[in-house]
């Protein structure tokens, strides 16, 4: 096979990713999805939309956020000089109010004056939301009735801001569910309603604008380690969920052969014992929710439960973008335990006082397990793409500490 | 005009047309509540008066369908149907019965995990007439519709009323066996279309096809079958009979002893509706 001139050609007419992405979606969905791609190419080749969304990202969102090199990590550690970039800066405290700044623009221009979104550890629910304020239309969010339960603030903030919370029993009362009941809800609502997925999954053209919104992160990294560093940096490192604040990052760098790139999975009580959310690590390409990606399933092609102690990486696929990376080789995919997760939480918290969210908390665990081994010159940047707020009631009991 | 597999589906539809009259398409999910109880169902539905059988392959995750059929995806599943097992149980009907059309109703992803050719293989071997699959329109056709023509069975593309003229043509391109109208925009199992809407869209239908169509997703009752019946060559009735499973069922989820008689005791009243349809011309649609 040819070597490809760029990875970042994006996908092809039909939404393919190599083998992964497409379209899997009922007929009822199908002509609603190609509205969305008409109207997202429009968009896209439009200055006046990207205009008013950086806009927004300036002085809204707080934008761009810092790249922060954190020196006592980087002694703590006693090899490559770490960075974090600080999307837990952002307005909401999370990376995903790009995307839901992006995908409301959209909206508004398909003239759709009803949100539906699935949320897990609710900063996505609480994105939409936001943005569901901020552009006075009617918010409705899908959330596993396990996650309302573990992710109590995030529910509160929600209600505050004007949505509807509509907790999912159906299947496991999981992620995957509530994206299973949203998708219901916009077949039953096709005319007046718009889907706001939370991460670069789901049916075309969802991983590729997703990743686009996203990319603000990558980009800003390029101009800001070239500012300080006068160069490109040497690694980059995200965890992995649905994987939106990972392509986000790592797309502006795909074609530059010296930037290694690792995303991090959720290993969960680890890949052996079967209860993980790893599906590029221990799952294999199936079909859900409108893309094929790799997937946590059996031998039937049933889909399996992720788990981890982060809600918001407890996905049992992955955007079909890091599928097709993985495979090609372009980007290593690795995992950590919640455990592990919980120790670089800990650790980020003493030595940078920053209390980060528990997604990104594994990417930092696998920060500490390679840094110590990288020369001193050696630049590498974490995203740090969401703070622990949301996260300290679930901590707390974790640790034992009475609320 | 594309190749159409010749199977049991175009012989069972120009039977109904010599009848003149519509057929029944009854749903089930293979496994619900247990494999010994939905065989059994399956064994006596054609008595009964399906002229069509739809079996639901279990899915984890069906995204298209409501609570009902969720519900007794998950049953089958907990009860260890696997699509595996579902070809057996073709095989095993097969037996008794080479006439009536079956035809598998699911999502993509246990197909593809089976392996697309050894699927085709093995389901026409067992006496598979065709295939519905919820989650691949037209624009994956490359996936399973084409190698399922290839392998003589039959691709069902599903329409619903959000399928536009502009679409029509493309989603009935390589359809056949027959196609299958959605009558309302939304879920198994929720609301039923006006029978004067169904027939304007039926009617729309006919214009790209010649295929018939049938009409489902609301259907509950024999007077809504036969209402159907008058403007469509078909009517399926799903999640109204799984829900009669369900009312079957014990506190444990086991299936109480009247369960199969009382479900396909549905069954002969929706037939019946369905084949008094179009003689009972007075009867205003309902």
């Amino acid at each position: 096979m040819n070597k490809l001139n760029t990875l970042r050609s994006g996908v092809d007419e039909n939404g393919h990713f190599g083998i992964f992405g497409g379209r899997f979606v009922a007929e009822t969905l199908m002509p609603l999805i190609l509205e969305v791609e008409k109207a997202w190419e429009a968009a896209r080749n439009d200055d006046d939309f990207w205009a008013e969304f950086n806009d927004l990202m300036t002085h809204y969102v707080g934008r761009p956020s810092p790249l922060y090199f954190a020196k006592r990590m980087t002694e703590h550690l006693g090899g490559a000089k770490v960075y974090f970039k600080r999307d837990e800066l952002n307005h909401t405290g999370a990376h995903k109010i790009n995307n839901t700044i992006g995908q409301i623009l959209l909206a508004r221009r398909m003239g759709k004056e009803r949100i539906i979104a699935e949320t897990g550890a609710g900063q996505h629910g609480v994105a939409t939301a936001t943005v569901c304020a901020l552009f006075g239309m009617k918010c409705v969010v899908y959330m596993g009735a396990t996650d309302v339960i573990r992710q109590k603030p995030n529910v509160f903030r929600m209600r505050l801001l004007g949505a509807e919370i509509i907790p999912v029993t159906a299947g496991t009362g999981t992620l995957k569910d509530a994206m299973n009941e949203a998708l219901r809800d916009w077949v039953s609502n096709v005319d007046n309603t718009y889907y706001l997925i939370g991460t670069a999954a789901g049916p075309h053209p969802y991983p590729m604008m997703v990743r686009d919104f996203q990319c603000v992160i990558g980009n800003e990294i390029r101009e800001q380690m070239q500012e300080r560093e006068g160069r490109l940096p040497d690694s980059l490192v995200a965890c992995i969920g649905g994987g939106s604040n990972a392509i986000g990052m790592f797309h502006p760098f795909l074609d530059d052969d010296s930037v290694k790139i690792i995303g991090v999975e959720a290993a969960g009580h680890g890949i052996e014992s079967g209860e993980h959310c790893a599906s590029l690590n221990g799952g294999r390409p199936g079909v859900l929710h409108g893309n094929r990606t790799y997937l946590l399933q059996d031998d039937d092609g049933q889909i399996k439960d992720g788990y981890s102690i982060s809600a918001g990486l407890d996905y049992p696929g992955i955007g079909p973008e890091h599928a097709w990376l993985r495979d090609i080789g372009r980007v290593e995919y690795v995992s950590v335990t919640g455990d592990e997760a919980m120790e670089a939480f800990k650790l980020c918290t003493a030595k940078e006082g920053i209390i980060p969210a528990l997604e990104p908390a594994h990417a930092l665990a696998y920060v500490t397990k390679i840094a110590p081994g990288l020369p001193s010159d050696h630049l590498l940047v974490m995203n740090l793409c969401g703070r622990g707020d949301k996260d300290v009631f679930a901590i707390a009991e974790r640790l034992g500490f009475e609320m | 005009m594309n190749p159409q597999p010749e199977t049991r589906i175009a012989r069972r539809f120009a039977a109904l047309k010599a009848e003149n009259r519509a057929g029944l398409v009854t749903f089930t999910t293979a496994g619900d509540p247990d494999l010994a109880t939905s065989a059994e169902i399956l064994h006596g539905i054609a008595k009964a008066g399906a002229d069509l059988i739809e079996i639901g392959v279990p899915f984890s995750d069906p995204m298209a369908d409501g609570p009902a059929i969720q519900a007794s995806s998950l049953r089958a599943i907990k009860a260890g149907m696997t699509l595996r097992k579902v070809l057996a149980m073709v095989t095993e009907f097969r037996k008794t019965d080479d006439e009536t059309p079956i035809v598998l109703m699911g999502y993509y992803n246990p197909i593809y995990i089976y392996g697309v050719d050894a699927f085709l293989v093995d389901a026409k071997k067992a006496g598979v007439d065709g295939l519905i699959v919820v989650d691949l329109p037209p624009e994956e056709e490359g996936e399973l519709c084409l190698p399922a023509l290839k392998a003589g069975i039959n691709f069902i593309y599903l329409t619903a009323p959000t399928t536009d003229d502009a679409r029509l043509p493309r989603v009935v391109e390589h359809a056949s066996g027959f196609v299958y109208f959605v009558s309302i925009t939304g879920i198994t199992g929720t609301k039923s279309a006006e029978a004067t809407d169904v027939a304007c869209h039926v009617q729309r239908i006919q214009k790209y096809t010649e295929l018939p169509v049938a009409v489902g997703f609301g259907i509950r009752t024999p007077a809504q079958a036969a209402g159907i019946a008058r403007v469509a060559d078909a009517a399926v009735v799903g999640s109204a009979l799984v829900d009669r499973i369900t009312a079957n069922l014990d506190d444990d989820g086991k299936a109480k002893s009247g369960l199969v008689s009382d479900v396909l005791g549905l069954v002969s009243d929706l037939a019946k509706g369905v084949r008094d349809a179009r003689t009972a011309k007075t009867e205003i649609a309902s």
